[in-house]
């Protein structure tokens, strides 16, 4: 087995116990599966399932200065933001290309916790240190710029560990753990507990589409919260779950995956993300092209397809057509364990990229029908 | 994991069974643990002469798609059309139901170069 290079998180003793396919995954060792993609699928749609997220990063930005800053830094609006609430966002280069995809969560009056991709920890640090030199002078107080840093950043991600909790029995588990009166956070908001006399903090977000959180705790408590989770979930069918259950989730929801379906080559508006960049905004990074792609239209666009008939999966750089012509590139692709059909995602030229568009995906040498859906492609039965 | 003892293992992790003129092949147990949820599989084409170690079928789970070899130089006599219905019996049954292709061997010889159970256990360690 490929167990070469890679860092530990503080549960990797865990997923080997419990006989997890272990996998290098952005500079970490991580869990793909325990007892199947589909099984572990089904039991996040159906009850609830457990990831380890510890490889993810944890910066935290803190001083009077953070939140101007971070405004010139992401393109949500984290002035928008009260204390306990979070929201997705970008960090976009100069030529509003994506850095990465991430969420903001203001955790203090002059506090904010970033929760960034494995991959690109540390590349959004020095790209974050790097811009923390008084450029706020975008701002109308230009005269006024001081060459010390605009907020204090702190890259904790050594010391903390998280898992995501996700499934329609996540409350059934947080009455398990903390009482039939514990309320969790509003949707997108975080909330510090204590567990256990473990303090940890819980997010009501995820990458699945189910009702769901996320738990950050101390390294040191990695192990015991995780076996606690499992032991008091058991008899609601909570599952640990890897990163392969974890793709086919967020592929359904069209969630996009940094590296993948978002590039620094690629911008948020031509990703259809447009909902997550305020360009009301004064100024941030990126801004202006953005406005340009905006105006102007994108040349591609990241659209979502369903094949028409069962077949071969649809998997990255498969070609994309369209009445015979090559439009684009799949980017994301899978055989989606709730519909039981092959998806995906992929950039197309925009005359191409209109909802109900007949697509071609070449599959060695093969051309299957395929037909561009509306997001997400799957949609929970209530 | 198991390796039973009465067939042949190539280096990619084909099993394969002798039966007369014919072999019939399939992936081995540790291969499709390896792959995970089988849920495509595409059969070569009954009739098709193929040569040795060239990638006649392929069998994909939900996170990659790994080319099946032909062992030996051969006559493609079966395909097993029930994996088109139901992919996962190369996970739930891999040296039984799970059979992919028969072929009708050209020259016996050719299997000498194939691996006994031992050599193959000893290659997946």
């Amino acid at each position: 087995m490929s167990n070469t290079a890679g860092k530990k998180t503080p549960l990797y003793g865990e997923h080997v116990r419990l006989g997890a396919r272990m996998v290098p995954f952005g500079g970490w060792l991580m869990p793909v599966q325990y007892s199947g993609i589909v099984d572990e699928h089904q039991a996040v749609r159906n009850a609830v399932g457990m990831f380890d997220i510890s490889h993810m990063g944890q910066f935290i930005v803190s001083g009077t200065g953070a939140r101007d800053w971070l405004d010139t830094m992401l393109t949500n609006n984290v002035a928008k933001l009260d204390v306990g609430q979070g929201q997705y966002t970008f960090l976009l280069n100069n030529n509003g290309g994506v850095i990465d995809d991430l969420i903001v969560y203001r955790t203090g009056d002059a506090e904010f916790l970033l929760v960034v991709n494995a991959a690109k920890v540390g590349e959004d640090f020095v790209w974050l240190e790097d811009h923390n030199v008084g450029q706020v002078s975008n701002l109308p107080s230009a005269k006024n710029r001081k060459l010390e840093a605009c907020a204090t950043l702190k890259n904790r991600s050594a010391s903390f560990g998280g898992v995501a909790i996700q499934g329609p029995r996540v409350i059934d588990l947080f009455h398990e753990l903390l009482g039939q009166d514990v309320e969790l956070p509003a949707r997108n908001c975080i909330r510090d507990f204590v567990i256990e006399n473990m303090p940890v903090s819980v997010a009501r977000t995820g990458y699945t589409g189910e009702d769901g959180v996320e738990v950050f705790f101390r390294a040191n408590d990695a192990a015991k919260f995780w076996n606690l989770v499992l032991e008091r979930g058991k008899k609601i069918g909570a599952k640990p779950c890897g990163l392969g259950a974890r793709d086919t989730l967020r592929l359904e929801m069209c969630y996009p995956l940094n590296g993948s379906d978002l590039s620094a080559e690629r911008n948020p508006i031509e990703a259809g993300l447009g909902f997550f960049v305020d360009l009301e905004k004064r100024a941030f990074t990126g801004r202006d092209k953005l406005l340009d792609t905006k105006t102007n239209g994108a040349r591609e666009r990241l659209v979502a397809f369903k094949m028409n008939e069962k077949g071969p999966p649809p998997r990255p750089h498969y070609a994309l057509f369209s009445k015979g012509n090559r439009v684009g590139e799949i980017t994301s692709g899978t055989l989606s364990p709730s519909l039981n059909i092959g998806i995906g995602m992929g950039y197309v030229s925009a005359a191409s990229a209109k909802i109900g568009t007949p697509l071609e995906v070449e599959i060695r040498g093969q051309k299957f029908p395929a037909t561009i859906e509306k997001k997400p492609l799957y949609k929970k039965q209530s | 994991m198991n390796v039973p003892d009465d067939l042949l293992y190539t280096r990619s992790h084909e099993w394969i069974r002798r039966e007369g003129e014919n072999i019939r092949v399939g992936i081995t147990d540790h291969a499709q643990a390896e792959l995970t949820d089988v849920v495509f599989v595409e059969l070569p084409k009954v009739g098709a002469q193929v040569e040795a170690q060239t990638a006649i079928a392929v069998v994909e789970s939900v996170k990659a798609a790994s080319d099946i070899y032909a062992p030996v130089k051969g006559t493609v006599v079966e395909a097993n059309s029930a994996l088109t219905n139901n992919p996962a019996l190369i996970n739930t049954d891999p040296f039984g139901e799970g059979w992919i292709f028969a072929l009708k061997i050209e020259k016996a010889d050719d299997l000498k170069n194939l691996q006994s159970a031992q050599t193959y256990k000893d290659q997946i360690g």
